[in-house]
C-alpha cells in the first residue's frame, strides 16, 4: 500500500554539454518527493527547479511515459532502467527508493550510441540495422485475403514475444561489449517464426548482423546481462535462433560463390 | 471561402470506386520526379511515407522523436476493427460505416466514412503480410473481439499492444524503402511552418532539434500526419510530446480547422494522484466487459471510505450505486465513452468520488473473479492488472481499481476534403490529424483503422490527382524568398521566446492552460462557462507573453524551447476549441452542452441547425475566426437518437 511519507535524496546525474564535452556527474540534493511519483515526474520537478534559479535543466529522452516508445533510457545506480525486472524508466516509482538514498542516473554508455546531451544518446543505428533488412518485402496492395494462411496460434505467440522488443537500447547499455546481439535477434525472430518471413530469412540475418558490426556494436559472448535487463523481457534464445539463420545464408552465399 | 468537399456522385457504395478510376494517373516514369513531404512517422504517415515510395514517389520524412518508431501510434492497446466477418456474426462495410456514423453522432461525411468501411478489409490483409502477429485461434485462424460495445467482433488484436504492432509494421515497410534510397528520414526535426508560393503548398520549415538550425525542404506536396491536440489539456492519455504546432502553424497559413471542440474523454484511466502528475495513463476498454462502475450511494459511506475507516469490501451491496448498470440497463457498464464518462463525472460532481481530494469511481472485478474464477481474468486482463499495480500499487484482483475520465483522442483537426487536401492546394492532412471520419465520437478501435486506411490506401491514389495537375519539375525550389520569409518569421518567434525570462516555467503556463480547457470545455459544456473559459485563456495568453521563463539558447538541444512553441499554440487553439463549443448550441457525441439535453440527462442534438461541419478560418492575429459551414448531407443513412437505455 502507498506511503505518504516524502523523501529527500541526493542525485548523481550525469551532464554533457554535447558530444565533444567530457562531461562529468553533478550533485543535485532533492527533497519533498512523493512515493507515489514516477522517476521521471522527479526529473520533471528537479527541471522545475533548475530552470527557476536560473539553471540548464537536465536534458532525457521520454515520450509515452507507460513503457511502449522505448525513448526512455537511463542507468539508474548502474542497471539500465533502474532496479525492477521488466521495467522501464518511465514506469519506475519513487516508492522503489528509501529516504535518504543517493541515485547515480547516466546515459546509455556505447560506442555506437554517442551522447547528444546530458542523458540523452543518439540510437539511430538501430535504425540503421532495420533499414539493411528487417522487414517482410511487401508493397501495399500486394497482399492476400489475412486468413488464406492460417498460422498455429503457438507461432503467432512466439512471433509475438520476439515481436515486443521496443528498441530502447538498454540491452546494449548493459552488455560489457556494447553488443546489439539481442535487439537484431528479437527483430529476426520475429519474422523468422512467421511462414511470410520464411523467403527473406536468412538474408535477412544476414544483412542484420553486417550492419550491425559496421555500426561499431562488439561481439556477443553470451553474458546474458541483455536478457535480465530487457524492459520486455526478451529471451537471449533469439541469439541462438539468428545465429543459425546467420550461418546458414553465409554458407549459402559461400557455395553461390 | 467556399467549402468543395469533392464528394463523387452515385451510389455510396460505387463512390471511391468510380472516384478511383476518375482520377488522374502520374506516368510511371515521372513519378521519381515528384517530391513528397511527409511530416509524422505514426500510423498515418509512415503508411503514406512507405506506399508513395513503392510507387515510384521520391519522398522525405520528419519526425520529432529519434526514431519514426517512437511515434504515439506505438502506445494504442485495444485494436483495429475491421469488417471482414470472419466471426460470420453479421458484420458487412455496411454495418461498419453504419456503426461508425452512429457512433459519431451523425457529424461525420457519409462518403468518407464510407470508403473507411470499404478499405478496412485491406489493412488487415497488408498487416498479415507484413508479419503483424495478431491474436489467432487454436485453428490458426484470425482472433476477434467485441469492443466498445460493438454488437460484432471485429477488432484485431496483438495482446494490449495493438498500435506497437501496427506501427513496427508500417514502419518496417518505411525502413525498406529508407534502405532502398526512396525515402529520406530525417529524425529529430520538429516542422515550424509551411510555405507557401502563390496559394499552393511548396515546402516546409523544420526545426534540427539537436543543433537547433532551421532547415528548408521543397516539396510538391506536403502531407501532415502529425496526430491530435489532446495535450491541450496538458493532462491525457497521449504521450508528453504530441502537439498541435505543424497542423495550428498551417491553419494559419490558411488551411481551416474543423470541429476544435469535438474531443473524446475515454471514461477508464488511472486518477490524477498529485500537481506533479504528467500524464494520465488509459486502461483498456475492454475491461468494462467484466467490471462492474459503482461509487457508494450517500456521502456518509464516502466519507468513511476518503477517510480510510472502511473499504470496498466493507460496503454492502445495498449500499452500491452501479451507476450506469441503473440508468442504462440494455447496454449498462458497456454504454459508449462518452456516457460512460459524463456519467462519471455527474456521481463525483455529487460528492461521491471514492478518493480524498480528488475524483475517482470504482471498477470493481470481485463478481467477475467470483463467477469466472481468477484464472479466466488474469487471462483476460492480467497485463492491464499488472499495468496499474504497477502505477498505484493496489492489486485489483484483491481491491477495485480506481479510474476516472481522462482526455484520449481529437476528433477535430484540419478540414480536408475526399482527396484529404485541407484548403490550402497540394496540403493534405492524414491520420488523426484530420478531421473527417469520426464526427463527434470516435469508437473504439478506429482511429488505427483510420490511419491505416488514410495512408495505405487513400492518399496514393488522391496524390496523384493533383500531382499530375501541376506537372513534374514546377515547384519552386528552397532558394525561393519564400522559405527565407517564413524562416525569418521563425526566428522573430524564437527570439520573442527566449527573450520574455519571466518566472513561470513552460509546465506551469501549460497546466494553467489544461485545466481552463477542462474547466470549462471538458465533458460537460455551458454558454457562460465556455465565455468564461475563453476569458481565462485570454488572461493565459498575457501571462504566457509577458512572464515565462524558457532557459538555454537556439543553437543546441532545448526542450524547454520546444516546449514553448508548442504551448503558444495550444493556447490559440484551446481558445478556438472554446468557441467552437460555445457556437455549436447542442449536444452531440463528446461535445455535451448543458443547456441542451433531454429531461433524462442525455444529449439532444439538433439536426435542423447543426448538421454541419464548422470549418474556422484564421483572420488574422487579433482578429476573430470566421466559422465557414460544410452542410453534411445524410443520402443514406437517417439521423437518429442515440439511445442505449
Ligand atoms: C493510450 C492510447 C491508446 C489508444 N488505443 C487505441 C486503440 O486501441 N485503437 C485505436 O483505433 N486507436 C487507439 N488510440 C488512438 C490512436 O492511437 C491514435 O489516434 C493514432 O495512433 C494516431 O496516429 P497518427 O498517425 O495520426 O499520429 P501519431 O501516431 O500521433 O503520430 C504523429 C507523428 O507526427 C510527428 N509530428 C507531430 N508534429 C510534428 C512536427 N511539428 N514536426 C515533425 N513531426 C511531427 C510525430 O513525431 C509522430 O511521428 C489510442 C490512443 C492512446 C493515447
Ligand atoms: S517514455 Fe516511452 S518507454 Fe519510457
Amino acid at each position: 500500500m502507498a506511503s505518504n511519507t516524502s523523501l529527500s535524496l541526493t542525485l548523481k546525474i550525469w551532464r554533457q554539454n554535447g558530444p565533444n564535452d567530457k562531461g562529468k556527474i553533478v550533485t543535485y540534493p532533492i527533497s519533498d518527493i512523493s512515493p507515489e511519483m514516477s522517476f521521471l515526474e522527479m526529473f520533471d520537478v528537479l527541471n522545475d527547479q533548475l530552470i527557476k534559479k536560473g539553471e540548464d535543466p537536465i536534458a532525457f529522452d521520454h515520450d509515452c511515459r507507460e513503457g511502449i516508445c522505448g525513448a526512455c533510457s537511463m542507468m539508474i545506480n548502474g542497471q539500465a532502467h533502474g532496479p525492477h525486472r521488466r521495467t522501464t524508466t518511465c514506469q519506475l516509482h519513487m516508492r522503489s527508493f528509501k529516504d535518504g538514498d543517493t541515485i547515480y542516473v547516466e546515459p546509455w554508455r556505447a560506442a555506437a550510441f554517442p551522447v547528444v546531451k546530458d542523458l540523452v544518446v543518439d540510437r539511430e543505428a538501430f535504425d540503421r540495422i532495420l533499414q539493411s533488412g528487417g522487414y517482410i518485402s511487401v508493397n501495399t496492395g500486394n497482399a492476400q485475403d489475412a486468413n488464406e494462411m492460417p498460422i498455429a496460434n503457438e507461432i503467432a505467440e512466439n512471433a509475438m514475444d520476439a515481436a515486443e522488443c521496443i528498441g530502447c537500447g538498454a540491452c546494449v547499455a548493459s552488455c560489457k561489449n556494447a553488443s546489439a546481439m539481442l535487439f537484431v535477434s528479437a527483430k529476426a525472430s520475429h519474422l523468422a517464426y512467421l511462414p511470410q518471413g520464411q523467403p527473406e530469412r536468412n538474408r535477412r540475418a544476414q544483412m542484420m548482423v553486417n550492419q550491425m558490426d559496421e555500426e561499431g556494436f562488439g561481439n556477443c559472448t553470451n553474458t546474458g546481462a541483455c536478457e535480465v535487463q530487457c524492459p520486455k523481457g526478451i529471451s537471449i534464445k533469439n541469439i541462438s535462433r539468428m545465429n543459425a539463420d546467420f550461418l546458414r545464408s553465409t554458407i549459402a552465399s559461400e557455395t553461390e560463390i | 471561402m467556399k467549402l468543395d468537399s469533392k464528394v463523387p456522385e452515385g451510389p455510396l457504395a460505387d463512390k471511391w470506386t468510380n472516384h478511383k478510376f476518375n482520377l488522374k494517373l502520374v506516368n510511371p516514369a515521372n513519378k521519381r520526379k515528384y517530391h513528397i513531404i511527409v511530416v509524422g512517422t505514426g500510423l498515418a504517415g509512415a503508411s503514406a511515407a512507405a506506399s508513395l515510395a513503392e510507387l515510384g514517389y521520391n519522398v522525405s520524412t520528419f519526425c520529432f522523436q529519434d526514431s519514426p518508431r517512437r511515434a504515439h501510434s506505438i502506445a494504442a492497446q485495444g485494436g483495429i476493427n475491421a469488417a471482414k466477418n470472419y466471426q460470420n456474426d453479421g458484420d458487412s462495410v455496411y454495418r461498419l460505416f453504419y456503426d461508425t456514423i452512429k457512433g459519431g453522432d451523425y457529424r461525420s461525411r457519409e462518403a468518407n466514412t464510407h470508403r473507411l468501411a470499404e478499405v478496412s478489409v485491406n489493412i488487415i490483409d497488408q498487416c498479415v503480410a507484413q508479419g503483424v502477429p495478431f491474436a489467432r485461434e487454436y485453428g490458426g485462424y484470425l482472433a476477434n473481439r467485441s469492443f466498445g460495445g460493438a454488437q460484432v467482433s471485429r477488432t484485431f488484436y496483438a495482446r494490449g499492444q495493438t498500435g506497437q504492432q501496427l506501427l513496427l509494421g508500417a514502419y518496417g515497410a518505411l525502413n525498406r524503402q529508407i534502405g532502398l534510397g526512396n525515402v529520406q528520414s530525417y529524425n529529430r526535426r520538429e516542422m515550424l511552418d509551411i510555405v507557401k508560393v502563390d496559394g499552393r503548398a511548396c515546402g516546409i520549415i523544420v526545426k534540427n532539434l539537436i543543433t537547433g538550425e532551421l532547415e528548408r525542404h521543397a516539396g510538391d506536396a506536403v502531407l501532415l500526419c502529425t496526430g491530435g491536440y489532446g495535450n491541450a489539456y496538458f493532462l491525457s492519455t497521449n504521450a508528453m510530446n504530441s502537439n498541435a504546432t505543424a497542423a495550428w502553424r498551417a491553419h494559419k497559413k490558411g488551411a481551416l480547422f474543423a470541429n476544435p471542440c469535438y474531443v473524446q474523454i475515454h471514461p477508464t484511466c488511472i486518477p490524477v494522484h498529485g500537481d506533479y502528475q504528467s500524464k494520465l495513463t488509459l486502461m483498456s476498454e475492454s475491461l468494462r466487459n467484466d467490471g462492474r462502475v459503482w461509487v457508494p450511494r450517500d456521502k456518509a459511506t464516502v466519507e468513511k471510505l476518503q477517510q480510510g475507516q472502511i473499504k470496498a469490501a466493507d460496503i454492502p451491496e445495498a449500499d452500491r450505486f452501479y451507476y450506469l448498470e441503473e440508468k442504462y440497463p440494455a447496454f449498462g457498464n458497456l454504454v459508449p465513452r462518452d456516457v460512460a464518462s459524463r456519467n462519471a463525472k455527474y456521481v463525483t460532481d455529487d460528492g461521491l468520488s471514492v478518493i480524498p481530494d480528488g475524483e475517482a469511481v470504482f471498477l470493481d472485478f470481485t463478481d467477475a473473479i467470483n463467477r469466472l474464477g481468477k484464472d479466466t481474468i488474469a487471462a483476460r486482463y492480467g497485463n492491464l492488472f499488472e499495468m496499474y499495480q504497477r502505477i498505484t500499487d493496489d492489486n485489483p484482483y484483491q481491491v477495485p481499481m480506481k479510474i476516472f475520465p481522462a482526455v484520449h483522442y481529437t476528433m477535430g483537426g484540419l478540414w480536408v476534403d475526399y482527396n484529404l487536401m485541407t484548403t490550402v492546394p497540394g496540403l493534405y492532412a492524414l491520420g488523426e490529424a484530420n478531421f473527417s471520419d469520426h464526427g463527434a465520437n470516435r469508437l473504439g478501435a478506429s482511429a488505427l483503422m483510420q490511419g491505416l486506411a488514410d495512408g495505405y490506401f487513400v492518399i496514393p491514389f488522391t496524390v496523384g490527382d493533383y500531382l499530375a495537375e501541376i506537372g513534374p519539375g514546377n515547384t519552386p525550389g528552397t532558394d525561393h524568398p519564400a522559405f527565407q520569409e517564413v524562416e525569418q518569421s521563425i526566428q522573430a518567434h524564437t527570439q520573442q521566446l527566449l527573450g520574455i525570462n519571466g518566472s513561470k516555467t513552460v509546465d506551469d503556463i501549460h497546466k494553467k492552460l489544461g485545466k481552463a480547457i477542462w474547466d470549462h470545455c471538458g465533458m460537460a459544456r455551458t454558454a457562460d462557462g465556455l465565455r468564461e473559459g475563453i476569458e481565462k485563456i485570454k488572461g493565459i495568453k498575457e501571462e504566457f507573453w509577458n512572464d515565462v521563463r524558457v532557459p538555454g539558447n537556439d543553437n543546441e538541444i532545448n526542450f524547454e524551447l520546444q516546449k514553448a512553441w508548442r504551448v503558444a499554440d495550444f493556447i490559440e487553439l484551446g481558445e478556438l476549441m472554446c468557441r467552437d463549443a460555445y457556437n455549436r448550441n447542442e449536444s452531440c457525441g463528446g461535445h455535451f452542452r448543458e443547456d441542451f439535453q433531454t429531461p433524462e440527462g442525455e444529449a439532444l442534438r439538433n439536426d435542423a441547425e447543426y448538421a454541419y461541419a464548422a470549418a474556422w478560418e484564421w483572420k488574422g492575429d487579433d482578429q476573430p475566426h470566421e466559422m465557414i459551414k460544410e452542410d453534411l448531407n445524410f443520402e443514406f443513412v437517417e439521423l437518429k437518437t442515440r439511445s442505449y437505455k
